[in-house]
């Protein structure tokens, strides 16, 4: 046992590159968190910043080849997950750790009876019987709050909509109380009156049942309301790193400032003009020299496109990965006390 | 006033329905449906789109809100209903005549993967529909295709790539550039940025709406993404199971929602600011949009709504003008009294014909 000072999950400086016949990509490159008991983590980034590879590894899902987890640790619960042997991963995998993926229509299989699919879970992991793992499985059907769920644990998932069958993946992975649950994207593929119920659920369990989430999304608004500490990743780099309520508050890196920016929001509406990053996506397998940021970054200056930036400490939890995060910082804190968001502010938000 | 003058589209109890058949004594025999299934994914929408504005229609996945900008164009055929346009009745339009119309209206697809033909080159893609209608005035094709490039925002040599050399964010672009190749009068944009990462939603909504402003454009901008139309909208119509539920000037619908739907629609969007998200007291609907087969009787939304009442199962609500230029269709609601009182169990009116008053055509 490694020793975890409360945490359930360790992750230190993790890099797992793919080989590609780009050549070397580096789809995380040096990640560095932990969760604490009843933690929420937020990962948010663009498609390619490497914020699924980064939830992969944890799960030790990367293909091997052409992917490899070239370095780093991850310490779950003061066990090793990269030392253990694949046996010991699955024992945990599922049991322990468990995950909902973005698309709920391909992670179920169309030809199984959800009851089978639910069954599965804790014969393998629980020693369930048939008929306990049939009772338990009706049991969290309605934890999710599927309506009937004695008639509809027979049902097949495309008799569900889309909505239901996330349910089904939530009760699926937290059959088995799970001390860690991974949810990637799990409402981005939903309606947002659905959305706002998944989230609901989600939080609830986990107040109820004390589990440990890493929540990984594009979408600001939704980490916002559901998380305690935000991981931003841009190229397979931690770009920066703070709790929630500081991270919104006060960023100190270009690329969350920008981001905050261009997400339109009622409240900080001046003019017609949103706020846009300029230029493309990052090619994670030909990254230019420097700041991977710095070819759109409005605050690049020479040295940016020169070297790599260091990853500064602004303060105990807070890190920003830029030449200029503690300027970036300033900035925000100033523009912060300008704009001073009031309580009446807050209640007269167009969507309050 | 004289409205009309201003209006470019007018849409008059247009409906898209798609029979699934059963019902017959040959599906009793068979064991098929008893009844007879008909999906109404559009059901009598009445909608004047004005010159020079940008309309966000909204709403769920299912709620018949792509079908209706189709419809609009004739890429799915209305089965009732008019669509009024420069003085004719396009659902009704003989299909060389509507081909003539593509010139003035025109479409932006959500996928850019799948809207442009892989196996041409960006230059074929948009001097196609130039070609097609033989626009090039006895000019330089190729030198027009440059230009509109350059208008979206695209390097000029580019013409002779193929679409998979370009990021998601440029080929929406270049189904842009394809669009406006023809110079038209009105697009339909259906979920233009929904496939598309955060910091490039930005820059394509910016791009529309400096278009729009340089061109006179009028558009439909289709999107489930309500912080988008927020932005982008003059005006908001939000559409359930088939029909618009609610249409006003986009920042009163935010701000002073009517629709019991709409409320909860907006409320369930979240914010990017944890402060307020703390804050904020949300209105959870429970269930999913009900199957567009066989709706619920009556206000197709009264299964989900915490004001329903006896009367909302019975009657079918009409859209109508509540507060200036705002319309709403719920029985619980009317121009006297807005906003819904939970004691009182009647129904208050909203209960008229199809047609606001106010947007009948003379």
């Amino acid at each position: 046992m490694i020793e975890t000072n409360g945490h359930i999950l360790t992750v230190n400086d993790l890099r797992t590159y793919f080989q590609t016949e780009d050549g070397v990509v580096k789809a995380v490159d040096g990640i560095t968190f932990t969760l604490a008991k009843g933690e929420t983590l937020g990962i948010v980034g663009e498609s390619g910043s490497g914020k699924s590879v980064t939830n992969l590894s944890i799960m030790r899902l990367i293909p091997e080849p052409p992917g490899k987890i070239v370095s780093g640790d991850i310490i779950f619960d003061g066990i090793d997950v990269r030392k253990l042997s694949i046996d010991d991963v699955r024992s945990i995998r599922g049991k322990r750790i468990a995950m909902i993926f973005q698309d709920p229509m391909t992670s179920l299989n169309p030809f199984l009876k959800i009851s089978t699919q639910l069954m599965e879970v804790t014969e393998l992991h629980l020693g369930h019987t048939k008929a306990q793992a049939h009772r338990h499985a009706v049991k969290m059907l309605e934890t999710v709050g599927i309506p009937d769920a004695a008639n509809r644990v027979n049902s097949y998932p495309h008799e569900f909509s889309g909505g239901m069958r996330q349910r089904v993946m939530i009760a699926m992975a937290l059959s088995c109380d799970p001390e860690l649950l991974i949810a990637d994207e799990p409402t981005t593929a939903l309606d947002v009156t659905i959305q706002a119920q998944i989230l609901e659920l989600i939080k609830d369990l986990k107040a109820r049942m004390g589990t440990s989430v890493i929540l990984i999304t594009h979408d600001l608004g939704v980490v916002a309301g559901m998380t305690d500490k935000i991981i931003v990743m841009y190229a397979g780099k931690v770009f920066e790193q703070a709790p929630t309520r500081e991270l919104f508050a006060t960023p100190a890196n270009p690329y969350t400032k920008g981001l905050l920016k261009s997400v339109p929001d009622p409240a900080h509406e001046e003019g017609t003009e949103l706020y846009q990053i300029p230029g493309l996506p990052p090619d994670v397998a030909h990254l230019p020299p420097g700041c991977p940021f710095s070819p759109r970054c409005e605050r690049a200056e020479d040295v940016c496109h020169r070297e790599f930036p260091p990853f500064v400490q602004i303060n105990e939890n807070h890190w920003s990965l830029c030449h200029f995060a503690k300027e970036v910082y300033a900035e925000s804190v100033r523009e912060r006390a300008a704009a001073n968001l009031s309580e009446t502010q807050i209640e007269s938000h167009p969507l309050a | 006033m004289n409205e009309n003058g201003n209006t470019l589209i007018s849409l008059r109890n247009l409906q898209v329905h798609y029979d699934l058949g059963g019902g017959t004594l040959v599906d009793r025999i068979t064991g098929g449906s008893r009844v007879r299934r008909v999906v109404k994914a559009v059901d009598g929408v009445n909608l004047d789109i004005k010159r020079g504005e940008t309309l966000g229609l909204v709403g769920e996945s299912g709620c018949g809100k792509s079908t209706l900008g189709k419809a609009i164009l004739r890429l799915t055929e209305p089965t009732g209903g008019q669509v009024f346009y420069g003085g004719k009745d396009l659902a009704h339009a003989s299909s060389g005549e509507m081909r003539e119309q593509r010139k003035n209206l025109q479409m932006i697809f959500q996928d850019p993967y799948a809207s442009l033909n892989p196996r041409m080159t960006v230059g074929q893609i948009i001097a196609e529909p130039i070609r097609t209608f033989n626009l090039s005035n006895g000019g330089n094709v190729e030198a027009k295709v440059q230009d509109l490039m350059e208008t979206v925002g695209l390097n000029r040599r580019f013409t002779k790539r193929y679409p998979h050399e370009f990021s998601g964010g440029q080929r929406q672009r270049i189904g842009i550039a394809r669009a406006l190749a023809v110079d038209p009068e009105f697009i339909v944009a259906d979920e233009p940025i929904s496939a598309l990462d955060v910091s490039i939603q930005a820059q394509i909504m910016n791009l529309m709406e400096r278009l729009q402003r340089e061109k006179n454009l009028t558009y439909l901008f289709i999107s489930h993404d309500l912080r988008a139309i927020r932005h982008v909208a003059d005006r908001v119509a939000v559409m359930y199971l088939g029909k618009i539920v609610e249409l006003g000037d986009a920042k009163t619908v935010y701000a002073e929602p009517l629709m019991p739907y709409t409320k909860a629609l907006i409320s369930a969007v979240p914010i990017p600011d944890p402060e307020i998200e703390a804050k904020r007291e949300r209105i959870t609907l429970k269930g999913d949009v009900p199957s567009p087969i066989n709706p619920p009787s009556g206000c197709h939304f009264n299964t989900r709504c915490r004001y329903a009442i006896e009367d909302c199962r019975r009657i079918d609500p009409a859209l109508v003008e509540i507060k200036p230029k705002h319309y709403a269709a719920c029985i619980r609601i009317s121009p006297e009294r807005p906003h819904i009182d939970e004691n009182d169990a009647a129904g208050l009116g909203a209960i008229g014909e199809g047609i606001p008053e106010t947007e009948k055509r003379s």
